[in-house]
């Protein structure tokens, strides 16, 4: 085999697999347990060719092909984020299984919708143009819409997948029309391209500032960052509880890598200093403009996202609210734009998936029919299931950053990248953020540890969740305390 | 170096066994978290015989890299003032745990565990030489311990929990960025690692004093928030009393006899060592707020009504002591900084321990239901009092020696550089004999008004045998402190003279030159 066959396999085998899979659907009639073990299997098979075209020996981390001419990347941090949604579609997945069957009835399309959006994710990751970039993220949106809306008897979840889709299609316009403004003022679509474009100085820099904009705005929007929060906790909370786990893990993964992608081709950190002339000048004016702005972004969605989050009731709100002050924080790594704060969001990515699905995952083993999702359904759940209660007090204290957990190190990556790039008061922002975030997290703890259960009640079908669960709390166990071999790798795919 | 490991994760190891025990086997779950913790004791000794008095430097060290990017190790070692420290632990957890045996009734087995991963971090705490280690195990310190108050505790345990916890981590997180920016600016200007970004404690520590001042300084405050909330300083000693009171009574001897140390600790090791400067600049602001706690604590002490609370405020009265000693930065005042610190350990362990005692018997803690103990419980009174006359610093017994050293070194202070300090802080010492004894002659002298306390049981055999090592220690620490004040002697003698060097450009003391202790990698 040729070796962008070899570099491309994840990709067609995605492609290949999702449409393979809606086949399967249709073949095998009533037996749902095919569809279910078989899109297990696919996944398992894309993140393992994944794995072999990651390996760092690959040197720049990337590499073009003629099969892509050059509107994609393969190896590299792009087959990293492969793996990242392929076991987020796989703890998913496991998870969704007895959510569904439970409320709403088991359907096959469930699982190749995933793969569908695992297809548009990839597709992010792996892009290298614009259209390229486009595309992926419309396919990974369209199948959120469904996803949201997936249990279409609820009134909540219709109102989520409306909610979604509207405000959604409304930020992908946004995003469209900033990248015909990009590839207005530089005369290409292909990344490394328009860098070039921009550091010569040929392009036009109002253009670029205002397609720029533009482009900020539906990603902020896909990365539920303020101002663009605000569907958030409605769609999050209309959602069946599983699907949520994904769309805030996975789905907020490939915003992020969309926003590095972009950034890195747009916003040029080390312009040489040595040599002052107008463009550099410019430039310099420009970077500074635009990180400034990403930061003050960050700042705010950290901070708007834990403030409401600490006067929700339900569970499932907060934790949404939550996602979206992880959100801010990933996007520090954006601000400091540097490897570390590459990095550091690769890291936290995966630690956040870990910490996130866990946590969704628990509020919907516990939750009936939309409800039972509130503070005081958690009062003393340690007494009948003192398994749940134990993972989810680590995972809140994992999502609020407290070592030994995998939150910290993904915290204290992002903060080095901030500080190294001269953002010292972001990280004090984000400081504060996390004190504010302490109050509910260990809230949540309070209610299950401290409190007497009024209503006791007994959770019967766990059933694959369990699978879900169990690798959840290893992995945040594993990268709380050794995330040397990660770190390591993390920095060597950029 | 084994016995050095077998300090740190002994009782991790002992906590991860219980896991496996079933929790209906109370006995052995008691029993094995009791001998665990007495091992770790004896294994600490090891430490203690085997450690060179005359070398200042870190002993015992081992040195692994952790997290390659950011040269973050697992970098542990004991020096003359960590290794006090750990004795202490080492010593109050099996203390701690025994008294747990009558106290604590409902989920044993959790309990167990959080004790023993709690002595963990503690450990952990006064064993790392690196900032990243330091921190992990500062902050893992919070979920035992939020555990133990919230799950154990007495009435208002959520609020004291939640404040305990909230009040913790707004200081170590202001800590955290300013490890992130020390290790990013120790590693990119001061040291040129390969890396750019160093938590080494070894390296920061001789280039600290490097770093220009205004840039110390914010440092310098970032750090000794954390460890000022800790100690607790006023004016943010409020969540003290809350979780003292609130805490049983194990987690009221932990957190008075090691959790506070951690603080003053942190305040050596990091401030002073690291930001020397700054130190200087800050150690009359400090240095004040110290006295101001030591008074505020005595006055609000003595109107208290509830023992544990009244013990829990003579804590911010003597912990300022500490602070004191420490920001003289004299030899003596460090000296007596440190002996303090075991010293307060040691005497409002033990005080919490025997209010735990009257509490098991009466199930309340108000002064006013006492009266005439002394009749009904004579050898109890007689512990009780040796506690006492230990807390308001009596000749003779160990508070004395700290209490001295520590307003000595702020007299003698040419960085303080006014005797005020002293007068006012010596006024502690009075008013912790007012408050003290006025609470004792309540509780245990006069007729016995209240019926129920007529048939009050003396002490048991478990009683004894938690309260009369203490007491050994206490008498030893009184009449020769010598044992212990030699261990941190070379260590206070070398961080003076740093301090004097910069300010004065002449050291204070002359120290044998000794070779740099030998790093063991293996």
């Amino acid at each position: 085999m040729t070796n962008e066959v070899v570099y491309g396999m994840p990709l067609l085998l995605i492609m290949a697999l999702s449409v393979v899979m809606l086949l399967v659907d249709a073949f095998t009639g009533k037996n749902k347990i095919i569809a279910y073990y078989f899109s297990i299997f696919s996944l398992l098979v894309v993140a393992a060719s994944a794995a072999l075209t990651i390996s760092p020996d690959v040197d720049p981390g990337f590499i073009e092909t003629p099969m892509s001419g050059t509107s994609m990347v393969f190896g590299g941090y792009a087959a990293f984020f492969d793996i990242i949604f392929c076991v987020a579609g796989i703890l998913t997945i496991f998870a969704s299984r007895p959510y569904l069957k439970r409320e709403y009835g088991e359907y096959k399309e469930y699982y190749s919708l995933i793969l569908f959006a695992i297809t548009g994710m990839m597709l992010i990751s792996h892009s290298n143009s614009l259209l390229m970039l486009f595309i992926g993220i419309e396919l990974m949106s369209i199948v959120f819409y469904v996803l949201s809306g997936f249990i279409r008897t609820r009134v909540t979840a219709v109102e989520s997948a409306l909610k979604y889709f509207l405000l959604g299609s409304f930020a992908s316009g946004f995003l469209l029309y900033g990248m015909a403004l990009l590839y207005g003022a530089t005369g290409t679509i292909v990344f490394p391209e328009i860098l070039k474009s921009i550091l010569s100085g040929s392009a036009d820099m109002t253009f670029i500032r205002v397609g720029f904009a533009l482009i900020l705005i539906g990603l902020a929007f896909k990365a539920a960052a303020f101002p663009f929060h605000q569907w958030a906790p409605d769609v999050y909370h209309g959602a069946p509880t599983v699907s949520t786990a994904f769309m805030s893990t996975a789905g907020k993964a490939a915003a992020l890598i969309a926003f590095i992608i972009v950034a890195k081709a747009i916003i040029p950190t080390d312009i040489a200093v040595s040599n002052i002339t107008d463009v550099t000048i410019k430039l310099a004016d420009f970077t500074d403009t635009s990180r400034m702005i990403i930061a003050i972004i960050a700042a705010l969605t950290m901070l708007i996202g834990n403030i409401s989050a600490v006067v929700q009731k339900n569970v499932k709100r907060m934790l949404a609210y939550s996602s979206v002050a992880h959100a801010g924080y990933l996007m520090m790594g954006i601000v400091a734009n540097n490897e570390n704060g590459w990095s550091g969001i690769m890291f936290y990515a995966t630690a956040y998936m870990f910490m996130q699905i866990g946590s969704f995952v628990i509020v919907g083993v516990i939750e009936r029919n939309n409800e039972r999702m509130n503070f005081e359904d958690y009062s003393g759940l340690r007494k009948n299931h003192p398994w749940l209660a134990a993972l989810m007090a680590i995972f809140m204290f994992s999502l609020a950053g407290i070592p030994p957990f995998a939150g910290f190190p993904g915290k204290y990556m992002l903060f080095v990248g901030a500080v190294e790039s001269g953002f010292t008061w972001l990280t004090i922002v984000a400081v504060v953020s996390t004190i504010i975030s302490m109050y509910f997290y260990i809230g949540l703890v309070l209610n299950m540890y401290f409190k007497d259960n009024d209503n006791p009640f007994v959770v019967t079908d766990i059933s694959s969740a369990r699978i879900t669960l169990a690798i959840s709390v290893i992995f945040v166990f594993l990268l709380g305390i050794l995330p040397n071999s990660l770190i390591e790798l993390a920095k060597q795919l950029f | 170096m084994t016995a050095l490991f077998l300090t740190l994760f002994l009782p991790l190891a002992g906590a991860l066994f219980l896991l496996f025990v079933n929790r209906d086997k109370v006995g052995l779950l008691k029993n094995s978290a009791l001998g665990v913790s007495l091992v770790t004791f004896c294994v600490s000794l090891i430490l203690f015989f085997g450690f060179d008095n005359n070398n200042p430097e870190f002993q015992f060290v081992y040195e692994a890299v952790w997290i390659t990017a950011f040269d973050a190790g697992f970098r542990i070692g004991v020096d003359g003032m960590s290794l006090l420290m750990v004795m202490l632990t080492t010593f109050i957890t099996p203390i701690a745990i025994l008294s747990s045996f009558d106290a604590i009734q409902k989920r044993e087995k959790e309990y167990y565990i959080m004790v023993l991963i709690l002595q963990f971090a503690m450990t952990g705490v006064f064993l790392a030489a690196d900032l990243f280690l330091f921190y992990i195990f500062w902050e893992l310190i919070l979920i035992p311990m939020y555990f133990i108050i919230g799950i154990w505790g007495g009435k208002e345990r959520l609020y004291a929990a939640v404040k305990f916890f909230l009040f913790t981590v707004v200081g170590s997180l202001f800590m955290l960025v300013a490890v992130v920016w020390l290790g990013f600016y120790a590693g990119t200007e001061l040291l040129s690692t390969s890396t750019g970004f160093t938590t080494n404690y070894f390296l920061i520590k001789e280039v600290g004093s490097r770093i220009p001042v205004d840039i110390q300084e914010w440092m310098f405050l970032a750090f000794a928030l954390s460890f000022l909330i800790k100690v607790p300083l006023f004016p943010l000693h409020t969540w003290l009393p809350d979780a003292h009171t609130e805490a049983p009574t194990p987690g009221s001897v932990i957190l008075a006899g090691v959790l506070l140390k951690m603080g003053t600790y942190g305040l050596i090791r990091f401030n002073l060592e690291i930001f020397p400067t700054a130190s200087m600049n800050y150690a009359s602001i400090i240095s004040t707020l110290a006295v101001i706690g030591i008074i505020y604590g005595a006055l609000v002490a003595m109107v208290q009504t509830d023992i544990k609370r009244l013990v829990a405020y003579s804590s911010v009265s003597h912990l300022g002591f500490v602070v004191l000693g420490i920001f003289s930065m004299t030899a003596e005042g460090l000296q007596g900084g440190i002996i303090q610190m075991v010293n307060h350990g040691l005497s409002t362990g033990m005080l919490f321990l025997c209010v735990g005692m009257l509490y098991e018997r009466r199930h309340t803690r108000l002064i006013s239901e006492y009266g005439g103990i002394a009749r009904v419980m004579p050898n109890f009174a007689v512990m009780f009092a040796i506690a006492m006359f230990a807390s308001v610093g009596l000749p003779g017994l160990n508070g004395f020696i700290g209490e001295f050293l520590t307003l000595k070194g702020a007299f003698d202070s040419k960085i303080l550089g006014s005797y005020w300090y002293t007068i006012f802080g010596a006024t502690g010492v009075i008013f912790a004999a007012v408050y003290l004894l006025w609470m004792y002659q309540r509780v245990m002298f006069g007729t016995i008004d209240n019926p129920a306390n007529r048939n009050l049981k003396d002490l048991s055999t478990k009683e004894w045998s938690m309260l009369v090592p203490i007491v050994v220690f206490i008498v030893w620490i009184g009449l020769y402190p010598a044992t212990f004040l030699n261990v941190s002697d070379t260590y206070t003698k070398k961080l003076v003279n740093k301090i004097e060097i910069l300010k004065f450009n002449k050291p204070a003391f002359d120290l044998p030159s000794i070779a740099p202790a030998e790093q063991d990698n293996n």
